[in-house]
């Protein structure tokens, strides 16, 4: 069903919206009319048009745990290896490897070691930081941080078909329908 | 069951809008955005920013007569070996406590009201925590030398830290909090930093402001990685915040001293610590509302609200006052008995009569709506909490330790002109950051705000799914 791929150096169509519920409504025409390749841009979080487009949920949590466990076993080795492995002091006659007293600095690691990859961890999944996307050479795209919504379907769509693809768009509601070159 | 919240919620917002009415997105991202991006530079803030720098310069005057003599030249002797460096230490701290409290557990606890103030607030903690580290620092006379009593990095002398010392956890605790608290702080700004590089109009605006947001797009994808990531260190932050005042609690429940060794001293000092913090938050949020135009943002809800949470934390301290009372007399220990009269009728009763009767008396006249709802008294109250909050850390410190167990090395302490002008020095850095804040970063989360507003609820037709599989 593919006719007239005209892809040369286009990145995709890029449809603008002026309501959070006009981007979801068109999000879920556009997965039902069988496209994946697309991605939608919102002044804020909308949770729901990840689920509606790409279905998944990020792996971060099970990252940010992992991180915690070894933050907790850098703190408590680090103290350990320190107090009674590499300069025991005799303090009042207590043994060298008081961990109670170890506590402390091994939860504070865990809670730093955790809240860094959450945050490195977030930009990098992201791919951030990345200074050039084709979806920023569309001059309407700078509304995105403000006050409009932006649903682009990406030329590498099986789908995807330029014409096709533009009045389809154009059949969702959007406000205007652009190229996003490459 | 979202939409059923949020219905419950626009419910409750309508009764007492936490944003003003008639705005959309574009007015919201309008009057936050124009004061980083417009060439406006008030003669009111200049004014601020010069006092800020003038402290700031008083700061590095008293650091640097500090290093060239030692800290002899402040009024710490024995037996107050520890004075205004500490006092001013947990002061500080204590007031981060509020914008932790703001951004991380109300996040979680789904209080909208936090979203306009949470920015601001999280800055004040960040510049609170940077001034309350320079005194432990500083106490040490030479920093330079402490940096191996502080922190386990392998030196050519072969020394460790002792780890089974409250110092040692403070110094991971504040660092880690401090660290935490400015991730934190630049997650949240990404976004926002986006929507300036989009509308700045000069050309060196834009490339520092593109620069700062890292190529943020606001994809769906990218969104929901940040929600998540937000939510995980608000939850992160949420345990941190309380073990952090602990810590510093512990840097005196684990001594031995009369007035000290408390048990109650960790909820104490967290909630002592958070209200401090509200306190100051007010302090810097009624003129700036006032100075900004920002009045729709930052409602009467949210004075009123932080009055509640003041008024709440308040009584948790007059609370631990009466409890510190209780166990000096019931543990029928001679010298904790002698601490507690020596507190009350001692030389130094003014400070602990004078802390009583604002934080247990005093704070009552919050119950009244009236009181909650004018902004001169509650302007004139911030101020009020933040000199009793700081007036509690000298009363614990220094009337605990200028009398201890033999007399003959009992002492007074008076703190001298380096020991005011260190701590009116700090103020100053505090200012000079707040200032610079206000002016060149969007001192109110817009995108948190746009999310405030009725049109940003969608509505997901039933049966659609839209629960990805768990990948």
């Amino acid at each position: 069903m593919h006719v007239s791929k005209d892809k040369t150096g286009l990145y995709g169509l890029m449809a603008e919206f002026d309501s959070a519920q006009g981007i979801v409504d068109a999000s879920m025409k556009a997965v039902a009319a069988g496209y994946s390749k697309m991605e939608a841009y919102t002044p804020f979080p909308i949770e729901e048009l990840n689920d509606i487009i790409h279905k998944k949920r990020t792996n971060l949590p099970k990252l940010v745990l992992f991180m915690a466990f070894c933050g907790m076993m850098t703190g408590f080795t680090l103290q350990y290896w320190a107090s009674v492995i590499e300069y025991p002091m005799n303090i009042g006659g207590r043994p060298p490897a008081t961990w109670p007293a170890f506590i402390v600095p091994s939860y504070e690691l865990t809670i730093l070691f955790s809240a860094l990859t959450a945050a490195i961890g977030m930009l990098a999944l992201n791919g951030l930081p990345q200074p050039y996307h084709p979806v920023f050479n569309v001059d309407r795209f700078s509304l995105a941080s403000s006050d409009k919504f932006f649903l682009v379907i990406e030329a590498e769509d099986a789908h995807f078909a330029k014409d096709q693809t533009s009045s389809f768009l154009q059949s969702l509601g959007a406000k205007g329908v652009y190229d996003v070159a490459e | 069951m979202a939409q059923h919240v949020y219905a419950q919620q626009s419910a409750t917002t309508l009764e007492h809008p936490v944003i003003g009415p008639g705005q959309d997105y574009e007015s919201i991202t309008e009057v936050v955005s124009e004061i980083p991006l417009g060439k406006r530079y008030p003669f009111g803030w200049i004014i601020g920013l010069l006092i800020g720098l003038a402290g700031l310069g008083a700061l590095q005057l008293a650091i640097g007569y500090l290093l060239l003599k030692g800290i002899y030249i402040w009024g710490n002797n024995v037996p107050v070996g520890w004075a205004f460096d500490i006092i001013n230490f947990v002061w500080w701290i204590g007031i981060g406590h509020a914008g932790t409290l703001i951004s991380a557990i109300l996040m979680l606890f789904k209080q909208q009201w936090r979203m306009s103030i949470a920015r601001f607030a999280e800055a004040m903690t960040i510049f609170a925590v940077a001034c309350a580290a320079l005194f432990p620092l500083l106490h040490t006379g030479r920093p330079w030398l402490a940096a191996y009593w502080l922190f386990p990095y392998p030196n050519t002398m072969g020394l460790w830290p002792q780890f089974r010392s409250p110092l040692i956890w403070d110094v991971f605790a504040v660092s880690t909090y401090a660290t935490v608290s400015v991730v934190f702080w630049i997650v949240g700004l990404i976004p926002d930093l986006a929507t300036m590089r989009d509308r700045a109009t000069s050309n060196v605006k834009r490339v520092v402001f593109g620069a700062l947001s890292l190529g943020w797009r606001g994809s769906a994808r990218h969104w929901h990685r940040y929600e998540v990531a937000s939510l995980i260190l608000a939850g992160l932050s949420t345990p941190l915040v309380l073990s952090v005042h602990s810590v510093v609690s512990f840097d005196f429940a684990v001594s031995v001293i009369p007035g000290w060794h408390a048990a109650i001293f960790p909820p104490y000092f967290v909630a002592g610590a958070i209200y401090s913090g509200f306190g100051m938050v007010l302090t810097l949020a009624i003129p700036i509302r006032s100075f900004y135009k920002l009045e729709h943002l930052i409602t009467m809800k949210h004075i009123d609200n932080m009055a509640k949470v003041m008024l709440a934390t308040g009584l948790i301290v007059a609370y631990g006052y009466g409890m510190e009372a209780f166990f000096g007399w019931y543990s029928a220990n001679q010298y904790e008995r002698f601490m507690l009269w020596n507190r009350m009728t001692g030389p130094y009763a003014w400070s602990y009569w004078l802390l009583i009767f604002i934080n247990a008396v005093l704070i009552h006249v919050l119950w009244f709506k009236s009181v909650r709802y004018n902004l001169k008294y509650m302007f004139v109250l911030s101020l009020i909490v933040n000199l009793a909050m700081w007036l509690e850390r000298f009363v614990i410190i220094v009337t605990s330790l200028h009398r201890d167990f033999v007399v003959s090395s009992w002492d007074m302490y008076s703190p001298t002109a380096w020991d005011f002008m260190m701590f009116g020095g700090t103020m100053g850095l505090f200012i000079t950051l707040f200032f610079l804040f206000m002016k060149f970063v969007p001192m109110i989360s817009i995108f948190e705000v746009r999310t405030l507003l009725p049109e940003a609820k969608v509505h997901v037709p039933h049966g659609h799914d839209t629960h990805g599989s768990g990948h």
